[in-house]
This record gives structure tokens, C-alpha cells and sequence, in this order.
């Protein structure tokens, strides 16, 4: 029987010993529906969850329902919208609570003075003509102006077909800037014209998101087996989809059998009491869905499955790393 | 000292709950630590408690979880529970 132990060297299994121990149970907020721009493919608008409940306008509502989550042992507050930054006193109910990761377009820029240590993760979503295309507006050019030199931000870069060979020129201005980036992919939830992928199309863009990580080792927060996991959707021989999702909110979760999941994981509408079914929407087909938290955290809970072979577990090691770099439960 | 057959109970009911392969009863080692070394988590130690609840027909509090940290700690466990009944 394979163990930890008998699988990693020593300096492994110090690496392992780093994250073991972090237990991380987080849960989805969407601090608000509204929105200061209308992206074509997010999957909010998209699904029309923005109109499922209204946003809850009292902010010690929020507060109690903050506490609430506490107890019920959430340690990561994960705050999503609409864009949460428009509502700074419902991000700051969290962010006085508990440890919180604020995802934004950048556009407005989070006070330090008031946050100065929260998590931010920026969206964008391509070079200029993308974001022109999608998002209505070059937002990557105001957010790096806004974040510049930040050390508790990252960019979450959500990579288009349209991209591929062009992913070295936005790594870079996000290193001009002092930042970091992650890479996640687009899930073209509204079918917009030559946003879907293609199988050769995921093939080259694993090689360039390894040589990315290969090259920008210090900006790049990443890992080739995460690489292997969003392009192929596959791990370990089992496929990504609805019977494998970490990520459905616990509830509402009625699938018999229960694959490993997150821990008492919730998402959140903004009136704080409607749940949504996972961490994206619920018109997405889990097929093909190309969240980038889903299949880090399918990845995250399927430990003892990766206890197959050394480079198995050092594998799910990076992965976990990874995670943790990203929420700031290690440093960068 | 924990009895030995419900240290091999306890063995082979996570052998047999979790598919756990090259090993067996006998040879499970007791004092190994699940989390840590086997990588079971607590949806694993829920599908574990729950038949180890119907064997020994007691019941075990989700806040006594931490303490079931290996194969021995397991079978005092319930030897306790079991001088309770």
C-alpha cells in the first residue's frame, strides 16, 4: 500500500507537510448582480442568474451572514458578482470576518487603505482587441495602471481560443507591472462567433501555458499538470463533467453516487439566502465547462487517488500549491 | 492495548469501504496516520463511520472525527464507546 511518506523524498513531503494541514473550506458570494461592464460569455449575465434574486441592500445583513458562515466553518470567502467593488462596505463585512480573495475587472481599484492585505484577482480577458470584443472596453489597460506593483494581486487570465500564440504579450505587460497571472480558459457559454474550442486548439495551448510557466516562472503562478487537466479535462482517466464536479453547492448536491466534493461548499446569491447550483451557472454544460477553480479543486480533493505513483502525488502537490498560492494561505 | 480483532475489523472494513489495494487486514499497518499517509479525507472517514456505526451499533459524533487518526485509535475508540453501552 502506497503511503505519503514512501512516495516523496524529504524534500517533497516538507512541501506536503506545507499544505496538509491548511484544511481550506471556502465558499462563493456574489456580493452583488449588477455589473459596471456586460462581458459577452460571462457566465452570470449569460444565465441570467443576475435576475434570479434580488441584492440584499442592509449591510448588517450582510454582517450577521457573515458570522453565520463563519460558524458553519467556511475559511475563505470567495466574492464574485456583478462586480463586487461597486459594494465596498459588503466586501469589507467579509474581509473584517474572514480571509477574503475579491475577483474584479480592475476597473474600480480596492482601497488599500481599508483592504490592504485582501486578495484581488483581476479578469481579463485577452489582448486589446479581445477585451474591446467581449468586454465593450479595454479594461487590462486601466486595471494595470490601477494594480501596478500591488503584492496581494494576481490576474486571472481567461484565455480565448483567439489567444493561442499571442499569450506571451499580456504575460509580459503583467510583468512589466510587478503582477502575477493565472491562466484559466473560456468557457463560451454564449456561443460567440470563434470562441469555442477546438480539440488542436487545446493541444497547442498546453504547450504554450507550459512554456509560459517555464519562462515567467516568477510571474506565472501555475503548474503543467493543471495544464493537462483544463485542456484535456481529464485526470487520471476519468473525465470532467457533472458526475465529477467538486464544485455544486452542498444542498443542493443530489447526485447519487456523491463524487469527492468541497466541504460544505455554498454559492451564494447576493440576497444571501438563494443558493446557486456551483460555481458557475447552472445553464453551463459540465461537459464543457473550462472553469479553472473546478478542476484545481477536483484535482485538490482526489488526494488519495493520486497516491498511484510519486510523480501522481507530486502532481496533486503543485496543484494544491498552487491553490494555496492563489489565496495567500502560502506566499507566492 | 487495542483488541486485536476489532483493530482488524476496523482494517478491513476501510479496505473493503475505501478500495484500498495492496494490502490487507493483517497487514495494515495500525498506527499509520489516515490523512496524512493514506490520503483519506473526511468524506472517506463519513462512509467509514457510518458502517462502523451499524457493526458495533453505536455512534460517533462528527466533532470525535480528529480523533480517529489511525486504525488503533479507531478500535480504542469504539471499545470505549462500547463499555458506555
Amino acid at each position: 500500500m502506497n503511503t505519503v511518506s514512501s512516495l516523496l523524498d524529504n524534500e517533497w513531503y516538507e512541501r506536503y507537510k506545507r499544505i496538509s494541514k491548511l484544511n481550506i473550506r471556502s465558499s462563493i458570494y456574489d456580493v452583488t448582480n449588477n455589473c459596471n461592464l456586460r462581458c459577452k460569455g460571462c457566465f452570470f449575465f449569460s444565465s441570467d442568474e443576475h435576475k434570479k434574486s434580488p441584492d440584499e441592500p442592509d449591510i448588517r445583513k450582510w454582517e450577521e451572514f457573515v458570522e453565520k458562515e463563519k460558524q458553519r466553518g467556511v475559511n475563505l470567502a470567495i466574492l464574485i458578482g456583478g462586480e463586487p467593488t461597486l459594494y465596498l462596505d459588503r466586501i469589507e463585512a467579509f474581509y473584517k470576518r474572514l480571509p477574503t480573495y475579491c475577483a474584479t475587472n480592475g476597473i474600480i481599484k480596492v482601497p488599500r487603505d481599508r483592504f490592504p492585505d485582501m486578495m484581488v484577482g483581476i479578469s481579463v480577458w485577452g489582448d486589446e482587441e479581445d477585451e474591446k470584443l467581449l468586454r465593450g472596453r479595454d479594461t487590462f489597460s486601466i486595471s494595470r495602471k490601477n494594480y501596478a506593483g500591488d503584492p496581494y494581486t494576481y490576474y486571472l487570465y481567461t484565455i480565448t481560443p483567439k489567444q493561442i500564440g499571442k499569450i506571451e504579450r499580456i504575460i509580459k505587460k503583467i510583468a512589466d507591472v510587478g503582477l502575477k497571472v493565472h491562466m484559466q480558459l473560456l468557457s463560451n457559454d454564449e456561443g460567440v462567433d470563434g470562441f469555442s474550442w477546438k480539440e488542436q486548439e487545446l493541444s497547442d495551448l498546453r504547450k504554450e501555458m507550459d512554456d509560459m510557466l517555464d519562462r515567467y516562472p516568477d510571474t506565472v503562478i501555475s503548474s503543467k499538470y493543471y495544464h493537462e487537466i483544463i485542456t484535456t479535462g481529464k485526470m487520471l482517466g476519468r473525465t470532467f463533467g457533472w458526475s465529477e464536479c467538486p464544485s455544486v453547492t452542498k444542498p443542493l448536491d443530489k447526485r447519487n453516487p456523491q463524487p469527492k466534493r468541497l466541504i460544505e461548499f455554498i454559492r451564494w446569491a447576493a440576497d444571501l439566502k438563494t443558493m446557486h447550483r456551483c460555481c458557475t451557472s447552472e445553464t453551463r454544460d459540465c461537459s464543457t465547462c473550462k472553469d479553472g477553480a473546478a478542476h484545481m479543486s477536483w484535482v485538490m480533493v482526489n488526494k488519495r487517488a493520486h497516491l498511484r505513483s510519486t510523480k501522481d502525488l507530486q502532481n496533486w502537490i503543485e496543484v494544491y500549491e498552487m491553490f494555496a498560492k492563489l489565496y495567500k494561505f502560502i506566499p507566492w | 492495548m487495542a483488541d486485536k480483532k476489532i483493530v482488524i475489523r476496523v482494517a478491513e472494513i476501510l479496505i473493503d469501504e475505501l478500495k484500498l489495494e495492496d494490502v490487507t487486514p493483517q497487514t495494515f499497518e495500525p498506527e499509520v496516520d489516515l490523512i496524512d499517509e493514506l490520503g483519506i479525507d473526511s468524506m472517506d472517514l463519513t462512509t467509514v463511520v457510518l458502517v462502523l456505526q451499524d457493526e458495533y451499533g453505536i455512534t460517533i459524533d462528527e466533532d470525535d472525527y480528529p480523533k480517529l487518526k489511525n486504525v488503533k485509535l479507531i478500535a480504542e475508540y469504539i471499545e470505549e464507546k462500547l463499555k458506555d453501552k
